[in-house]
């Protein structure tokens, strides 16, 4: 079979099973977010937190518990890092150093994932396991809860409660996190993937001499990592490691896995708002800018190729491991970015300027297409709000989505939103590139060392996790930098999202009629995604210039 | 029909009677801009501007560039720094103008504001025979007061008609010459301060305070005096004020990165970066787009006593029309004389005649025509008739009709409701034809109104009576009604038919006008309910209205119309007044008001869209000398760095003089469904708004290339 019919089949395979995926987990998403019984570990949970299940929280209320619950979370994992050559199955890893470890903590809570170490050295088992894998179940289901509440936002009437997030957070982890990573470990573990508490073996090399091999329980993480957009590797190779993703049958599974619930999370929101037209066009603007982005990404490595190594290899193979070829590379690279995920396959600071160039485009969308677990969904929504807006005032009438109007309460929150990350990346940038010391992190000059700063702002605001390597990061003021870039890029959005999940609650809805703007229909969808390329293209282009289309043009 | 002439006569803006789709505005007259120029200049202020927070970038940008033109000179520097102070002050001209017509309006009404005295009279209370009067100025007056003005003389406040009758020459407000008349009690008893009486003495008791008339309302409104931001104006500020931010951080921290680059750009470039990205078209047309708004509802003489109700009048879901005058014409008509068994149609339409011919109703002259149209029978004069006795309609008798007393033709004629004139058959002495009930029955079942038309004959004082006929008389919808509902339809908005009628009636003309719904028999509680249901609902509702009794609704109403000839407790409710009391005018409000908001998305989108082209121009002028690839997005072919940057400011400044018109007048209307709509907006602004700047730029550079010293 040759390359690119193999590419084919993956990606005709990953859209199959992704599609088959969209109802029923859709579904039950909704059910999940919906239902008013309790399972009995569930209210165990609650006695145990000392939480009322059934008190429905105003928005003000639900954003205090997701801010309380995150920055626990954070100082219990900077606790554990900081302290982690006294617990259990250290493997004799030290304790981390204090920018690092609070980037680290800042970096799994906020979803992000961001690594400035590398796994199998820097970390003990019970770290991994008790520290990190907890907060991939948990940072994924505080965005799912999140983008719950603004679904109750649209599908409220005079209310101020926007739901439960204890319920929410206990549910999404319960009755779906866990259950859905448990079998997907068991099948990476039938994939290949290891599964065991071996820690460091010493091998004797083929060559002669002697490799250490570090174990661990990597399927059980694996699967999270994937699933709950996650993307913070055992390894520090991440999904390139043959221990984490060692055959073609296994990158197929990781991809499905951090593509299928952000693709199914519309579904959920079309079920919720009684109105499953709205679902496909949500879900047919993510599917079209994913598409397009991958098909970019795989058109550059395959052709915009400049060396003769790359001639040779009928492709940009620099980077690339040679079990997945450029075809599974670019899905995966593609995929990973415009979720919030950040795992990788491969290296991204290798792809040609137009590959690499649109790996960060992706993320500067906002990653909505599909997204983060829950932040892709509220992110879409958030500017399909600023769509409506524009369109409805061309349709003479006050702007309305799914009945709620759209005054200036509403615009203000959605406003502040689409500001605060371009901010957060562009301030950030500006900084370290005015800083010199900070400059003489970089390992590489001109437009390729800007945009391997870029790189990792975007990446920290948008919670991805990837990065361009190059770029010396775990230093002081990069750890402490990106952890707050990665910070307010996390908890800023959700504070004004569920503004506006309060404020469109407390609205009494519009009747439909011939005069509303239709926002299930093919037009809606083109316009939507032309917001989404035009506003953030305007906004990065300046940098954009200046980083993979001054390497990329000639 | 407009409030005024003023001293640049005002377009008649839309002529609803020529283009009934069409609502348009005025055209911009260069006079005017050229008399807004000093305005435009003053608003210079940053304090002004300050209000305006994309303006106020520009503004701030201008002075850096000033500063850095004076510091380090270059024709370059100067061209640019001068742009910059023109796209402020274009915005301002915008601005200016479109205030510039509502000024020219209040000129007018002022002269209507003349001192005048008032002759007040102390201590009267109805049927007062005489009452002291006293002379004083009309700013003395307060509530409650009580004038006595007579013919000739000019009303002092606004205020009711507590005892007289006068004709009232209210021109100065509506622009129409034909006076009114104005009675006590009822519905007609409001006037207005400023209009003159032209007949007979008047008493009115002022309901206004001095400074808070309808006049001193009029000219605060058309001058934009007590202009606040609409709410949709303010949510749309909010996403320009973002996406401006949105883009000052792009181009500062854009600095750090040329430097890093070995491209560090001057302060005077990165000021034409801003200015150009910044939503600038929308920013600088926001304003006079809603003041335009406002003056469109004032020249076909609707007074809005805020913006808010004309961005509710585009809102709006649910329109309620009273039948008589929006939806049929003022009153019935003759339709078809239904003569009794053994009677001649002739005879029967000869009979209603002659008994029609002194009743000066509407319906009454309508029979006459009828006959005459129909039956070629002459109307004869009522003197062409010797010994002719017209007996006029009494509420007692409920018919009327005449008694002729000529030998040849000695005989009592009379029309009226059924049961009247069938009792005053059969008193003669007569029998009804049995087919008659049925006809009746029929009539009414239609929704028509029957008149039965009886005969008793007067040969030898023996008289022989009987029933004649029946007169159909029916509402006559107006004459392209029906259209005009089923363009609101598909705009989304549902008519109700209010009426006083029976069900049965009302349900007949409801379908002949094709309207949605209708309320019959409607009380004004009736109609207070309807529209606090549909509310309820989430729909916005407007309305007319003219009597007292209509205040409480008008008032619940989210747009509430009153007729200028309502009572003052009707316009006090309503948030809008029609000065030509033309109920039908509603339909036009609406357009008006979804017209302004599409105006603002429409721009909104242009302004947004041409970033696009600009970045082609400005980016590559920046960063080509350091990354000679980046010349390849200068798909233009600009001529130079400065050449390029300059004609993107050149355009940005000169599309906002361009589009002025487009603001004041609005964009182009047609009703039509929202998908329909939207399509032909993205279509032309938005696609335009892409594609525009393009051949606008390229065509500047070709000319600004040429400027000495500008590289």
């Amino acid at each position: 079979m040759n390359d690119t019919l193999g590419g084919w089949l993956e990606i005709l395979a990953l859209v199959v099973v992704v599609a088959l995926s969209f109802r029923p987990l859709g579904d039950y998403l909704a059910h999940v977010l919906t239902s008013p019984r309790h399972w009995r570990v569930e209210r165990l949970v609650y006695r145990a937190g000392g939480m009322d299940p059934d008190a429905d929280q105003r928005w003000t209320g639900y954003l205090r518990a997701v801010l309380a619950f995150s920055l626990i979370s954070v100082l219990f994992l900077y606790g554990f890092l900081r302290l982690q050559n006294h617990l259990l199955l250290a493997l004799g890893t030290p304790r981390m150093k204090a920018s690092q470890a609070f980037d680290t903590a800042a970096s799994f809570v906020t979803n992000t994932n961001w690594q400035s170490y590398a796994g199998e050295s820097a970390l003990g088992y019970f770290v991994q396991m008790t520290g990190l894998a907890v907060q991939n179940f948990l940072s994924a289901a505080v965005g799912i809860a999140v983008v719950a509440a603004l679904i109750r936002g649209f599908t409220r009437t005079r209310t101020e409660r926007v739901g439960n997030f204890w319920v929410d957070l206990t549910r999404v982890v319960l009755r779906v996190l866990l259950p859905m990573a448990f079998v997907f470990a068991i099948v990476l573990v039938a994939a290949g993937v290891v599964q065991n508490l071996h820690g460091v073996q010493d091998v004797p090399a083929l060559a002669g001499g002697h490799q250490s091999i570090t174990g661990g329980p990597v399927a059980s993480q694996e699967a999270i990592k994937e699933l709950g957009t996650n993307g913070g590797g055992f390894y520090n190779a991440n999904s390139a490691h043959p221990f984490e993703n060692p055959t073609a049958f296994t990158n197929l599974i990781e991809i499905y896995l951090l593509l299928v619930i952000s693709f199914s999370l519309p579904r959920t929101f079309g079920v919720m708002a009684g109105d499953r037209r709205q679902s496909y066009a949500i879900v047919a603007v993510m599917v079209l800018i994913w598409a397009a982005s991958v098909a970019l990404i795989t058109a550059n490595e395959l052709h915009s190729v400049s060396s003769t190594a790359g001639h040779d290899a009928g492709g940009m193979m620099e980077g690339k491991e040679q079990r997945f070829g450029i075809w599974a590379s670019a899905l995966f690279a593609a995929s990973t970015t415009l979720t919030s995920t950040g795992a990788v396959n491969s290296a991204h600071d290798s792809y040609t300027p137009g590959g690499g160039g649109m790996t960060i485009f992706n993320m500067m969308l906002g990653e909505i297409a599909p997204g983060g677990t829950g932040s892709g969904l509220y992110g879409i929504l958030v500017l399909a709000v600023v769509t409506v807006f524009v369109a409805g005032l061309m349709v003479g009438r006050t702007p309305e989505y799914l009945g709620k109007k759209l005054r200036s309460r509403e615009m203000k929150f959605a406003s502040l939103y689409i500001l605060t990350t371009p901010a957060v990346v562009l301030i950030g940038t500006g900084i370290a590139m005015a800083l010199p010391g900070e400059r003489a992190a970089m390992l590489n000059t001109g437009p390729h060392g800007f945009s391997e700063v870029l790189y990792a702002f975007t990446s920290a605001a948008n919670n991805n996790g990837s990065a361009f390597a190059g770029l010396s990061v775990n230093t002081t003021w990069y750890n402490t930098v990106l952890g707050l870039a990665m910070l307010l890029g996390r908890f800023l959005p959700m504070i004004f999202v569920l503004a506006l999940a309060g404020s469109l609650a407390a609205q009494q809805p519009v009747p439909v009629t011939a005069g509303t703007l239709p926002t299930h229909r093919p037009q809606f969808v083109g316009l939507l995604t032309a917001v989404v390329l035009i506003v953030v293209g305007l906004t990065y282009f300046p940098a954009l210039a200046l980083g993979p289309l001054a390497e990329g043009l000639h | 029909m407009a409030v005024t002439g003023g001293p640049a006569p005002l377009p008649a803006g839309g002529d609803p009677g020529t283009d009934q789709h069409r609502v348009a505005g005025g055209l911009l007259d260069p006079r005017l801009l050229l008399r807004s120029a000093p305005d435009a200049l003053r608003k210079l202020d940053p304090r002004v501007m300050y209000r305006n927070p994309v303006m106020f970038v520009v503004e701030a940008g201008a002075v850096l560039t000033t500063v850095s033109a004076i510091k380090d000179p270059s024709v370059f520097a100067w061209v640019i720094t001068a742009w910059l102070y023109l796209t402020v002050v274009f915005a301002n001209l915008a601005e200016a103008v479109a205030e510039g017509r509502g000024k020219a309006q209040a000129e007018t009404l002022r002269r209507a504001k003349t001192a005048t005295t008032a002759r007040r009279l102390t201590g009267w209370h109805p049927g007062a025979e005489a009452a002291a009067e006293e002379e004083v100025q009309a700013t003395a007056l307060g509530l409650g007061d009580h004038v006595v003005v007579e013919a000739g003389q000019v009303i002092p406040g606004d205020g009711d008609v507590v005892e007289g009758i006068a004709s009232v020459d209210e021109s100065a407000i509506t622009g129409e010459s034909a006076p009114v008349i104005r009675e006590s009690g009822g519905d007609r008893s409001a006037v207005t301060g400023g209009t003159q009486v032209l007949s007979d003495r008047i008493v009115v008791r002022i309901t206004s305070k001095p400074g808070e008339t309808f006049i001193d309302r009029m000219i605060a409104l058309v001058e934009g005096a007590s202009r606040q931001k609409t709410p949709n104006e303010i949510a749309l500020n909010i996403l320009l004020a973002s996406l401006t931010i949105v883009f000052l951080i792009a181009v500062v921290t854009l600095q750090p990165f040329a430097i890093f680059a070995g491209a560090g750009q001057t302060l005077v470039v990165l000021a034409a970066l801003t200015v150009a990205l910044i939503p600038t078209t929308i920013g600088a047309l926001l304003s006079a787009i809603g003041i335009a708004g406002m003056d469109r509802l004032v020249q076909r003489n609707v007074l809005a006593v805020s913006g808010r109700a004309v961005e509710a009048a585009g809102d709006v879901n649910t329109l309620l029309l009273d039948k008589t005058g929006t939806i049929t014409l003022g009153n019935r008509q003759a339709a078809e004389f239904l003569p009794a068994q053994g009677v001649g149609i002739e005879e029967l339409a000869d009979a209603a005649q002659l008994s029609s011919l002194a009743d000066e109703t509407p319906e009454g002259r309508s029979i006459v025509v009828l006959a005459k149209e129909r039956h070629a029978l002459r109307a004869r004069t009522e003197g062409e008739l010797a010994h002719a006795t017209f007996v006029p309609f009494t509420a007692q008798s409920r018919m009327s009709g005449v008694d002729l007393d000529d030998p040849q033709d000695n005989r009592a004629l009379r029309k009226g409701a059924a049961a009247s004139v069938m009792r005053w058959v059969r008193e003669a002495g007569g029998h009804t034809a049995p087919d008659v009930g049925g006809i009746v029955d029929g009539i009414s079942a239609s929704g028509g109104t029957p008149l039965v038309v009886g005969e008793v004959l007067r040969h030898d004082g023996s008289g022989s009576a009987r029933v004649l006929g029946v007169i159909h008389l029916k509402d006559v919808v107006k004459a392209g009604m029906r259209d005009r509902f089923d363009e609101l339809r598909r705009m989304g908005i549902r008519t109700v038919m209010i009426t006083g009628d029976n069900p049965l009636t009302a349900r007949a003309i409801a379908d002949e006008a094709g309207v949605d719904d209708f309320l019959a028999e409607a009380t004004p509680e009736d109609k207070m309910a309807l529209i606090r249901r549909e509310q309820e609902g989430g729909k916005l509702v407007a309305m007319t209205g003219d009597g007292t009794n209509d205040a409480p609704a008008l008032a619940q109403a989210d747009v509430g119309v009153a007729m200028n000839t309502g009572t003052s407790a009707a316009k006090e409710a309503g948030n809008m007044v029609d000065l030509d009391s033309n109920p039908t005018k509603l339909i036009e409000i609406v357009e008006i008001g979804k017209q302004l908001l599409i105006t603002r998305g429409a721009l909104t989108t242009f302004s947004i869209a041409n970033d696009v082209a600009k970045y082609f121009a400005i980016i590559p002028a920046m960063f080509a000398g350091v990354y000679p690839g980046l010349r390849h997005l200068n798909i233009m072919g600009l001529h130079s760095p400065t050449s390029a940057i300059t004609s993107a400011i050149v355009f940005n400044a000169l599309i906002i003089i361009a589009l002025i018109p487009l603001a004041l007048r609005g964009v182009r209307y047609r009703p039509s469904s929202a998908a329909a709509l939207l399509n032909r907006n993205i279509w032309v602004y938005g696609l335009g708004g892409l594609v525009a700047p393009f051949a606008g730029i390229k065509l500047i550079d070709l000319v600004v290339q040429f400027i000495p010293g500008l590289r």
